[in-house]
Parts: structure tokens; sequence; C-alpha cells
């Protein structure tokens, strides 16, 4: 039995099915009930029609467990209403469930599982172990998320951006366990990329590709974080960075430039740099000013000040870092790096110091107390 | 999807509204404490925002190395003053404002008179991993 192939199926059974109007919970419930009827028939007698099978079955454990006469009328009424099928383009059905799972009426985490459930088909077990969370509480979750969307009918295109954000949240999860969420995310957008035309979703999955490629060089053994600048450019993955750069430069091509192909054209000139020196930090800047105008986002303006310091020197960099709020997270970290680099290392010491107490995550408030105290050794008690 | 610990204390917080020691309460006020409690937790696991929690003896000591095979365990120099953590709950919650709304809420169980303690709960983000994307 390949668990792979039959969970790569699982989205677009689901699709069928909540698009024939099921209610988006029962139908996922009989796709799961086919899933067991599936794992206990294939291996004596394979389907010709892995999908087809699939979907024949769910639909009738559906209708078996909606056959009370009220909710048939419901069922009749709503197929009723389903447009006939015709020159409608053909889509994959799944794109439907991308927008289904990232609907604005669900919370950010609820979306998230949603997504990593119905489109991803993980299992409640495997997302909980990815969240920290006990198998309960996931579940839970879960549940009331495919209860917030039960009403929601499939005829009006949801919002891409809010998908991307699902996505990238997913990516962005650090943890890694049975299941890795930064490459599941990669997973999902290339099949959001495969079914829908959109330069920003090759953006972020272009944004993906660049930033896992380096993955492997930005810890040490020991778990410590390691800079970009140190990092062993012999170990980032060249083929992903190659993948990265053509789809983002296809998507480019197309000038609807938006905040993801930026942030991955910032991505991609880092990769691209043989070692750290010679990075392009002009042209980054640059990218980072048209960050700015997209998303006006401090965060943004906060990296742009980084990236000036690199370019013009860093006083050029601090003028830049002056003009921000200096409650934002990392700008007290941003703040001693320059102030070293402008030759203080007494104020830097100090503010490394205080970014380690800000720090939200152990990795980084380890690789901060050490500059901290880097400096420190140096100067003498 | 930021978790955080929310702490008792037993001591070292600043007093309660309604101040009045566990074991001068009723039989049913203790009951009916532990039950909101039990509820409560059972609540944010059907909202999927509950990790963990439990409640602690206040028996606490303090330890440290003292040298190879001498590891001594004192009450003080703290004896007095020291800080005895009650119990605690980790949630796993969309945001800052959540977590503190929570907390308030946990502050609310009944004590004496079944009326609400208003205790002070510390609220404590965990460290997490560092994010994919830092540059």
């Amino acid at each position: 039995m390949d668990e792979a192939l039959l969970r790569s199926l699982i989205p677009g059974v689901l699709a069928v099915l909540v698009r024939r109007g099921a209610d988006f919970a029962a139908a996922e419930d009989a796709v799961q009930d086919a899933l067991v009827e599936a794992i206990r028939a294939w291996p004596g007698d394979p389907p010709r029609d892995p999908k087809g099978w699939l979907v024949t079955v769910a639909w009738r454990r559906f209708l078996d467990a909606t056959r009370s006469e009220a909710t048939r009328r419901r069922r009749e009424d709503l197929v009723d209403a389903e447009p006939e099928p015709g020159s409608a383009p053909a889509v994959d059905d799944t794109l439907q469930l991308y927008f289904l799972c990232a609907h604005p009426s669900l919370t950010p985490s609820s979306a998230v599982a949603l997504t990593l459930r119905a489109v991803g088909g993980l299992t409640t077990r495997q997302i909980a172990q990815a969240y920290l969370v006990p198998e309960a509480t996931m579940a839970q979750r879960i549940s009331r998320a495919k209860r917030t969307v039960a009403g929601v009918r499939f005829d009006q295109p949801g919002d891409v951006a809010t998908v991307l954000r699902v996505l990238y949240l997913v990516f962005n999860e650090g943890y890694s366990g049975d299941v890795d969420l930064a490459a599941e995310a990669i997973r999902l957008t290339r099949r959001l990329a495969a079914a829908i035309d959109h330069p920003e979703v090759a953006g972020l999955l272009a944004l993906m590709l660049l930033h896992h490629a380096r993955r492997a060089a930005r810890t040490a053994p020991d778990g410590s974080l390691v800079p970009l600048a140190e990092q062993d450019r012999g170990r980032w993955d060249t083929a992903a960075i190659a993948e990265g750069i053509a789809i983002l430069q296809a998507a480019l091509a197309r000038d609807q430039l938006g905040e993801f192909q930026a942030q991955a054209a910032v991505a991609a000139l880092h990769a691209d740099a043989p070692t750290a020196e010679e990075t392009d930090w002009v042209q980054i800047v640059e990218w980072y000013d048209e960050l700015v105008r997209l998303t006006a986002s401090p965060v943004v303006r906060l990296n742009r000040a980084v990236a000036v310091g690199e370019a013009d020197g860093a006083r050029a960099g601090l003028a830049a870092l002056a003009e921000l709020d200096d409650s934002l997270p990392r700008y007290t970290a941003v703040a001693a790096y320059l102030h070293e680099r402008d030759g203080d290392p007494a104020t830097a010491a100090r503010l490394y110091a205080e970014a380690a107490r800000k720090a939200s995550n152990a990795a980084e408030r380890d690789h901060l107390t050490r500059q901290a105290a880097r400096l420190n050794a140096r100067r003498g008690p | 999807m930021a978790k955080y610990l929310l702490l008792k204390h037993y001591r070292g917080a600043p007093a309660a509204v309604n101040d009045v020691p566990m074991d001068r309460w009723t039989p049913e006020e203790v009951s009916a404490h532990i039950q909101y409690m039990n509820d409560f937790a059972a609540k944010l696991e059907g909202t999927g925002e509950f990790v963990d929690g439990q409640a602690l003896a206040p028996e606490g000591v303090w330890v440290r190395y003292d040298g190879e095979g001498r590891p001594p365990v004192t009450d003080g120099p703290f004896a007095e003053t020291k800080d005895l953590i009650a119990g605690w709950m980790v949630i796993d919650v969309d945001s800052y404002e959540r977590a503190v709304e929570l907390a308030g809420q946990l502050s609310a169980a009944p004590g004496a008179g079944g009326e609400p303690i208003h205790e002070w709960l510390e609220v404590r983000p965990f460290l997490t991993e560092p994010p994919t994307i830092t540059e």
C-alpha cells in the first residue's frame, strides 16, 4: 500500500464530495471511512482508478450517513443548485479546498490546522505532534474549524492572498518531527502553483525554496544559530536554489510585483553570492525599497536598515534605524550589530545583552548572549 | 500558535482580593474551585487551546551542586520569602491578548463564599524555535 499516493488523493476526493453538495464535515468523515476501506480492500484487489474508487466509496458512505428525509431533501436542493457540467474551464478541485481552509472566518491557527488536514491529508496525530499540543486538543481545533466553514459554499473564488498567508505560516513554523512543516508547506504551495497561475503564488514558492535551500547550513550540530555571513555555502542545496531562481525570474517577467516576489528576490541575491563579501547589497536595498512601498511594514524597514548598513556603511544603517520605533522585535539586536560595525564595542555589548533578554526563541537568545560575551571578553573586566 | 505558561503562586504575588487560605473554605467551596479549574481546562481543550496543566504541592526544596558526592538540600536561606508555585497551565493561543484574557478568566475561579478569588496569575511566553525566515 503506497501511503503517500493515498494521502495525495485525499484532497481531490474530498473536493469532489464537497462540490457535489456534501457538507464539509460529513464529507471528511466519509473520506476517512473510504480510506479505511481502501487499506482493507486494495492489497487483495487493487483498483484501476484509485481516485475514482475512493470517490465512489466515499460518496456511498456519505449517502448512507445522511439518509434521513430532511437531509436528503436538503441535499437534493444542493445538487439542483449545482451548475451543469459543461463549458466551465477544467480546474483542479483541490484549489477550492485551499480557499475553504483559509476562509476569513477562521483564526490563523485553525486555518493552518484545517489546511494540513484537508489539503495536506495529514492525520490529526501528525499535526498535533508538529505543533506540540495534545492530540485531543488538535482534534477539537480541527472539528471547530470544520463547523465554522460547514455552511460555506464553493460558489465564489476565495482570496489568494489569504491562502498564501496560511501557507507562509506553516512554512515559518520551525518545528520538525514526524512531519517537517517547511517541506510540507513547499509541497502544498507547489500543488497550488500547479493549479493556479498567479505570480505571487510563484513568488511564495520561490521564497520557500530559496530559504529551505539554506536550511542545513543555518544551524550548527549543537543547534546554535549560524548567521548568514558565516554559513558554509557548500552546504546550501544548489538544485533548490536554481529552481527557486528560475521560478522567481518567470514570475518577475510578468511585471506584477508583489510582496512574496520581492522577498524572494532578496533571498535570491543572498543565495547567488559565492561569498558573503560578494553579496550585492546595493541591489538588496533596492528590493527592500520596493518592499517598503508594497507593505509599509516596520519589520521590512528594520531589515532595510541592516541592508543599508552593509551597502553604505554602519553610520548610514544607524541613521535608517533611528527613524524606526525601538520597540520593534529585533530592533535592539540590529542596533547592537551596527554599533559594533561602527567601532563601539561597549555600546554593542550592552545592546546585545539587552536584545538577548527580549529574544522570543532559545536559539536567538543564546546567539545574542554569545555575542555580548564575546565583546565583553575582548574588552576585559 | 504561541504557547504561554499561566503560573499560580502560593506566595510572592500581590495578595488576592478574596484572600482566604484554602483550608478555611467549606468543602463545597473547595469542590467548586476544583470543578471550575477542570471545566476551564475542558473548555480550552474544546477550543483547541489547551496544552497541559498540573497542580503542585507546596513542599519544594532548593538543591545545588556542592562538590563531588555531596548534593546539599536546603529549605533556606529563602524559607520565609521563597516563591512557591501552586500549579500551572500551558495554553496555545493565537495572540498575547487571548493569553491575558484566559488568565483573567482563570483568576476568577471561586474561593471563599463562592466569590471569585481575584488572585494574581503570571503569564509567561514560551521561548520557541526560530522561524524559518529570519533575514
